[in-house]
């Protein structure tokens, strides 16, 4: 398996996975779980922070412009809020997403255990086969 | 071992930059690559497990310095001419497709490029195969356990042991520290575990193992076994069963209340206050083995210092809890995020005036504290009425030192077990005479 840099949008890092040539059932079963756990949670969090960059900028511009200010100032430099000014957009996307989160959550939880439970299952019975294959070299 | 990667001829373009790779010896000395040219940029890499520093980073492609570099002509450095690692690279083929692969490569090097600020190692930007090389795995499990943290919990159960006042068992205070630092290392795992997407997305923590990939999520939790079960049992049966439950219970609390309620609803903080007060009724508990009032003011402490901490901690990282989805009082009610600090440092000041009362340590300690309870006060009270990042990192880094002069102070006016006795014993004798001893 090879780990790849952050993704730019999602900030996961995924994944290539390495298909052995006798790859047992249940080992394929690991796998798919894998690239399919993978799949939602790029998906999820692309969407999420691309979401997120786009509101931020809407929100500091509709600001920006109540105050009368442009979006770049003289120098050229990209005019920004203060953290407090900020406060009020992270509050309000923290509670619009809210119940995307708690939907996510459940998912990731139940796919966390699956995963790790099939991983436990395919280590023992390679356990199992490796201790076996001693048995029958002693 | 050595990381040499060798080009293979793949028939994709390949990009005919050279990168200048760490080479670890083989006997994993630490090697710190230091380029000492003050006219040309100049960068610092120390190769640390844990901390990599760049001086300065660089606005353009990563390749461009490394080769000027190779001019240089130091002795002590080992530089390996690496080709960048092309996607085919693998000799064992995957599923997805060379195009896939191709653009998935050329986004992680545009990435690479575009990005100015990276405070992470060099080797997050290059594609890792996920095997575990056993040299590593100290390293790992530290990061995985969060080591300093239970470097710090184990502290606090250890001041809670010397507060008791029994003799001093040594034997028992080391196995209650070993003990606890097993289940605080166990509840960390199971943290991180729960929590790589979130982790990945914060800036703070995407840098955890699980995060990398540098260990499976299998490991984390058989780690995570092994640590909790010998620890609750050796605080069980080796200190006692009121221990051995309140560790049990810990573990408990944090990983199975807390952590999902990060995401959930902002009481999680007060859960993770109880969970930070916890440790040192512990230490009490295995020094006296039983609850008393002295061990629930001493968690009482902890408690109440736990606010301080993480409001002002919190304040620095909204966007990234924004983002994140986690539920916390400086997003949702910033007003209550810092009433409660505020509270809180407050209520430090009357803690430290109990325990007097409670023969816990004599009418010093009030008095000593006073001072660093009341500066942590007036930084609460400016945190609360200015609102801004400066005052919540003065709060921050007051509390860091404030817990440990105050438990530390706390000690030294410890009222020694054998002057109660006497205490006891002369009824009626002169009330003004000191009765401070130093040590047990």
């Amino acid at each position: 398996d090879w780990i790849v840099p952050p993704d730019k949008l999602s900030n996961l890092r995924p994944v290539i996975f390495y298909v052995p040539p006798e790859e047992s059932p249940l080992e394929r079963r690991l796998r798919e779980a894998r690239q399919e756990a993978q799949a939602c949670d790029q998906r999820f969090w692309a969407r999420h922070n691309r979401a997120f960059s786009q509101e931020k900028e809407e929100f500091i511009y509709s600001r920006l412009k109540a105050k009368g200010l442009e979006m770049r100032d003289e120098t050229g430099q990209k005019a920004t809020l203060n953290a407090e000014e900020m406060a009020d957009f992270y509050k309000d996307f923290l509670s619009k997403n809210f119940r995307k989160h708690m939907q996510y959550n459940r998912d990731w939880y139940k796919r966390n255990f699956t995963i790790t439970f099939l991983m436990g299952q395919v280590a023992l019975v390679r356990a199992l086969r490796w201790l076996r294959w001693k048995k029958k070299n002693i | 071992g050595l990381f040499v990667w060798h080009l293979k001829n793949t028939g994709i373009r390949q990009i005919p930059c050279q990168f200048v790779h760490l080479c670890r010896v083989a006997n994993h000395r630490l090697i710190t690559f230091q380029y000492f040219n003050f006219l040309k940029r100049m960068y610092v890499t120390q190769y640390n497990k844990d901390l990599s520093q760049r001086v300065k980073p660089k606005a353009d492609s990563v390749a461009s310095p490394f080769r000027e570099l190779q001019q240089l002509d130091q002795e002590k450095k080992i530089i390996h001419k690496i080709r960048p690692i092309s996607p085919v690279h693998q000799p064992l083929s995957e599923t997805s497709s060379r195009n896939e692969l191709r653009e998935m490569k050329s986004s992680a090097e545009t990435e690479d490029s575009v990005t100015t600020v990276r405070a992470e190692s060099k080797e997050d930007r290059q594609w890792k195969e996920m095997k575990l090389q056993l040299e590593d795995l100290p390293g790992i499990l530290a990061r995985l356990s969060k080591i300093k943290l239970t470097a710090l919990v184990v502290s606090t159960a250890s001041a809670g042991f010397a507060m008791a006042p029994v003799p001093f068992n040594l034997t028992c205070f080391l196995l209650a520290s070993l003990g606890t630092g097993l289940a605080s290392c166990a509840a960390n795992s199971i943290n991180q575990f729960f929590e790589v997407p979130f982790d990945s997305n914060m800036n703070r923590t995407k840098n955890r193992p699980l995060v990398r990939g540098q260990i499976s999520p299998l490991l984390a939790v058989c780690f995570a076994a092994s640590c909790g079960v010998p620890g609750i049992a050796l605080l069980t049966l080796a200190v006692n069963p009121l221990t051995g439950a309140l560790g049990a219970f810990n573990i408990f609390l944090y990983t199975c209340c807390y952590t999902p309620m990060k995401r959930m609803s902002i009481a999680n903080t007060w859960v993770g206050a109880v969970v930070g007060a916890i440790p040192p009724i512990m230490g009490w508990t295995a020094a006296t083995g039983s609850l008393d009032a002295g061990a629930l003011l001493l968690g009482g402490i902890l408690y109440s210092w736990q606010f301080p901490h993480f409001n002002a901690l919190s304040w620095g990282l909204r966007e990234d809890y924004s983002r994140g989805g986690y539920c916390m009082m400086s997003v949702t009610h910033p007003g209550l995020c810092r009433r409660v600090a505020l509270r809180h440092c407050l209520a430090l000041i009357g803690l430290s005036t109990m325990a007097p009362l409670l023969d816990i340590t004599t009418w010093t300690f009030p008095i000593i504290s006073l001072p660093i309870n009341l500066y942590i006060s007036y930084l609460g009270f400016r945190f609360y009425r200015d609102a801004d990042r400066s005052s919540s990192r003065k709060l921050f880094f007051c509390s860091l030192w404030h817990l440990p002069m105050l438990l530390l102070v706390m000690f030294t006016c410890k009222k020694s077990f054998l002057e109660k006795e006497d205490k006891g014993d002369l009824l009626g004798e002169s009330h003004g005479r000191a009765v401070e001893i130093r040590l047990p």
